[in-house]
Formats: C-alpha cells, structure tokens, sequence
C-alpha cells in the first residue's frame, strides 16, 4: 500500500498536467527505510516525448547523491502517461530498477478525470496496491 | 591503487550487498575488467556487444562517461565510478 499526502499527491497530478502532452516524471524521497513519500522532486524529462521519459543523467546523479547524504531514498517513482492508462507499460517493466519503490502512474488522457495508481514493479512482475491518501 | 566503484541497489546482489567496491586499472574497461574478476556476472549487466548498456548511468566522479570517450575514459587513482540504472519509461 502506498500512504501519500493528499498535498503530493495534488503535486504530482498538476506536474503531470504541466508537462501534457509529453510524459511527466519525478520521485518523492523519504526516509530511508521509512516508506513514507516527504521530499518532492519534479525531474526534468531528457525525452520531453509524449510517449518516452528519461530522468536527465546529471540531474539523476544529483539528486541520487543529495538522497545518499540526507539518508534518504526514492519512495515513489512517478511519471505521467498522455494518451493511455495509467498501467505500466512493458518499458516501463523492463527498466524499473528501484524494487523499493512505489511505481505511481497518473494519466492525462482525459482533461477531465484524474487517474492516479501505485504499482510495486520487481523481478518483471506488476502488482497494483491501495493507495491511502491522507488529508492535510 | 584504488578507484570506488558505487554500486546501486538493484546490482549489490552481485557484490555480497556492498554499496561500494574498490578496483584499478587505466580505463574504465579496464576497471570493469578488474571488477568482474572478483564479482561475478556484475560486468554483464553493464557492458554488452556494443558496449556501456544503454540505459546504465556512469558517472565518473561528477561526469557522465558518454562524454568522456565511455568505456575507454582514463580513470585514476582517488576517482569514484558510480553507477545508476537510468530512470526511463514510456507508453507502451
């Protein structure tokens, strides 16, 4: 299950509507250990694709490092499908390489509804979780 | 001589779980070539036929090696390798 704040969880779906139509991606740091989401952190998509993200290389290493010394590491791992659901795709599958983190898919296909889930992603296989949001 | 090797989580099964390793050698080629001596299958899973694999990031110390000539980047004694799995997915 994923606990998020009501406040990330707004965040990450006005990145992802910010950045439509191409992918939106990102992570939100916590403690390590803690499987609390804390510290958002809006990446740069080196793909600015509408249907391919990449954190940038150097940015990675920045914020990898800044996690390392504040004991930190990634809880979620976001980013944003435009045209299609918030389901992870087979790339998505295929380079998810965090087994500790929360995988969130949101999707901008449709102005009008929010689609928001969590996903743990390891050893190739997808389970979907509960998403509990906690009010502010 | 000894240069650092930072390795992530996903890839500390190949090293006894060690969130750093030490190895030498003049580039980074050599350096894996070191490494995969002691730590088995870890060379696999970040070089294959064409070269560094696409969607591993290494780093030496603040640069990313695709700009400093890849697997033949000189290395040196006192430097850190840090190697991340690049963050990347799409729609399909």
């Amino acid at each position: 299950m994923l606990t998020i704040s009501a406040e990330l969880r707004a965040k990450i779906l006005a990145h992802a509507r910010a950045d439509h139509p191409d992918e939106a991606c990102g992570v939100i740091a916590g403690p390590a250990g803690s499987d609390l989401p804390e510290r958002f952190i809006p990446m740069l998509n080196a793909e600015r694709s509408p249907t391919f993200y990449r954190f940038d290389s150097l940015e990675q290493l920045r914020v990898w490092r800044e996690m390392d010394d504040r004991d930190e590491e990634p809880v979620v791992i976001y980013h944003s499908h435009t045209a299609t659901e918030a389901y992870p795709s087979r790339t998505d599958v295929s380079y998810a390489s965090e087994p500790s983190a929360h995988y969130v898919l949101v999707s901008t296909r449709d102005p009008d509804a929010d689609e928001f889930r969590s996903f743990r992603i390891s050893d190739g296989a997808i389970s979907e979780e509960d998403v509990l949001v906690q009010p502010e | 001589m000894a240069i650092e090797v930072r390795i992530p989580t996903i890839l500390r099964s190949y090293t006894g779980g060690e969130k750093s390793i030490e190895g030498s050698g003049a580039t980074l080629d050599e350096l894996f070539a070191d490494i995969s001596g002691r730590y088995d299958g870890l060379r696999e899973r970040l070089i294959d036929e064409a070269g560094l694999r696409r969607f591993i990031n290494v780093y030496l110390n603040d640069e990313d090696v695709r700009f400093l000539g890849g697997l033949s980047a000189p290395v040196r004694d006192g430097d850190t390798v840090t190697v991340l799995p690049a963050v990347a997915g799409g729609a399909r």
